[in-house]
């Protein structure tokens, strides 16, 4: 069981906060941060790592990190992290960064072998891929066999189709290394197929706590489909009104009365949900579906 | 003019250039640890320390040879603890030559180490530490290898100016032929005692040994620059 019970002083978007947390995870959960930016997120990371101060207490089963004043140094909590700026070591190879962590050269070729990179292990950090250089990283992360795996958006620079390999390979190795995993993750549907805890940050606290279905599916009573979008554009086509709205990646067009037109502008967020009818669902050519990932 | 070439005495030169190589090891030694801690901390004492290292830019030598003599001479708590314990005297030979120029070219050698630590990226020294490696190990096997250039800027620029070295060294060493009369001090003699054309052969050296080192240092960066490598 991991225990978080702290508080400290946060600098964020709209001034100062408190980051203020008592919470408790599973061990061997895969766990989901959210949030808008300047809620607190990275610098809980940064503080479960000991790379950031912070008062109160923190545990992992019984070794206790941060006690009172007493915070254990990051490199002897056994806390695997995964930046967003890769963070690899540039003057060694694939492999030498994987071995710097420890010299257990099986679980290097194991893990190299997971993610594809075994082919690359000679290779220097910049003469790689951004999505190769995330796996090394996650290895080197691995290599540790960290009891606390920590994800600060590490998908966030990479292109989808990257990211949706990638999101394999970290849950195939969350599940054959059985770590604790807490990832920081905007991506409803990164965090619906991954983790099986939200925990949404507000202001340096915890506003919602849940699984995914609770928290990212949205409809409610009879709506069949509820979207959130954005309204980009209000046009008067002869006798009616149309709202171009961005749905996600998804751009649409949605009729509306000249009553709510009068009080909707773009810009403005919306809810687009639709009642009693049957949806088709035809499946997508597979050659046509990545068009735009590429 | 060809008598006076044969009989150059190069003990000066091999003094300045032995007194540099002693000065730039020792520094290295010392300010590897001072730089590392100045690049990572967030104390309040950094402003304080930084000031007291970079002193010997802005003061006079004379003022620094000064406070040494005043510190080392026998008189002095430290100068006497060396003669009575060890029997060392610290000023007026080559040993004092050496704690002086340590002084004075320090901030020649932190400098540069410290701003190529405080460059390094932030996240790469965590990733470090999230690798289970502590302090040491992450300056050693992480921020050194990543600082090349900076750190043969150093070690070079704190050997060249050492060897520069002229007010210091008159102040704590004097004039003593094979022990403490390095190059410039030399200079400064041959000028007083109007033998111009020794001082002109010897200022030429001078040059040109200087200019060498600053165009290896500056070739080197032009490379690193340019991605080329060494």
């Amino acid at each position: 069981m991991l225990r978080i019970a702290i508080t400290q002083p946060l600098h964020g978007s709209q001034g100062m906060m408190h980051l203020a947390l008592d919470l408790e995870i599973e061990e061997g959960a895969f766990v989901a941060l959210s949030g808008v930016s300047g809620s607190g997120k990275t610098t809980l990371l940064r503080i479960l790592a000991g790379l950031e101060e912070a008062k109160g207490e923190i545990s992992m089963g019984d070794a206790h990190w941060l006690d009172h004043g007493k915070s254990l140094p990051p490199h002897k909590r056994g806390v695997g992290m995964l930046f967003q700026s890769y963070a690899l070591f540039p003057h060694m190879s694939v492999e030498e960064n994987l071995l710097y962590v420890s010299a257990d050269s099986a679980l290097a070729t194991q893990l190299m072998e997971m993610t594809g990179l075994l082919p690359l292990k000679e290779r220097k950090p910049q003469q790689l891929s951004g999505g190769q250089q995330q796996r090394v990283a996650l290895c080197r992360a691995m290599m540790g066999r960290p009891r606390l795996l920590l994800l600060d958006e590490p998908l966030s620079a990479l292109d989808p189709k990257m990211r949706a390999s990638l999101q394999q390979e970290i849950l195939a190795l969350h599940r054959a290394f059985g770590t604790t995993t807490i990832m920081v993750s905007h991506e409803p549907s990164e965090i619906y197929r991954m983790a099986e805890r939200v925990l949404v940050l507000a202001e340096g606290r915890i506003a919602v706590d849940g699984s995914p279905k609770e928290v990212l599916l949205r409809t409610t009573g009879s709506q069949k489909f509820s979207f959130e979008g954005e309204i980009l554009e209000i046009l008067p086509v002869d006798v009616i009104v149309v709202a171009v709205i961005a749905i996600g990646q998804q751009i649409v067009e949605i009729v509306i009365s000249m009553e709510e037109a009068a009080t909707l502008e773009a810009g403005d967020r919306v809810s687009i949900s639709t009642k009693a009818f049957a949806p088709s669902l035809l499946k997508l050519n597979p050659s046509a579906e990545g068009a735009f990932d590429a | 003019m060809s008598e006076i070439l044969t009989n150059i005495n190069f003990a000066p030169f091999l003094l300045s250039f032995k007194l540099a190589g002693v000065v730039t090891l020792i520094l290295f030694t010392i300010s590897l640890p001072l730089a590392w801690y100045l690049s990572q901390t967030r104390s309040r004492a950094k402003p304080y320390l930084e000031a007291i290292t970079a002193l010997p830019i802005v003061l006079p030598p004379s003022v620094l040879g000064f406070y040494m003599l005043i510190a080392l001479s026998q008189h002095s708590p430290l100068g006497a603890f060396f003669k009575t314990h060890f029997d060392i005297s610290l000023v007026f030979n080559f040993t004092g030559l050496v704690i002086a120029s340590c002084f004075y070219s320090l901030p020649f050698m932190v400098q540069p180490l410290q701003g190529g630590f405080a460059s390094l990226d932030r996240q790469m020294l965590e990733a470090s530490y999230m690798s289970g490696r502590g302090p040491l190990q992450t300056l050693f096997r992480v921020a050194l290898p990543n600082i090349r250039p900076a750190l043969l800027s150093a070690l070079i620029i704190t050997f060249a100016h050492t060897v520069g070295e002229f007010g210091v060294v008159l102040m704590v060493g004097g004039s003593i032929p094979g022990e403490t009369k390095v190059a410039s001090v030399a200079i400064y003699e041959m000028v007083e005692t109007m033998d111009y054309a020794s001082a002109h052969i010897y200022s030429g050296i001078m040059v040109a040994v200087s200019f060498l080192v600053l165009l290896t240092v500056y070739l080197f960066h032009g490379r690193q620059q340019r991605g080329i490598g060494v």
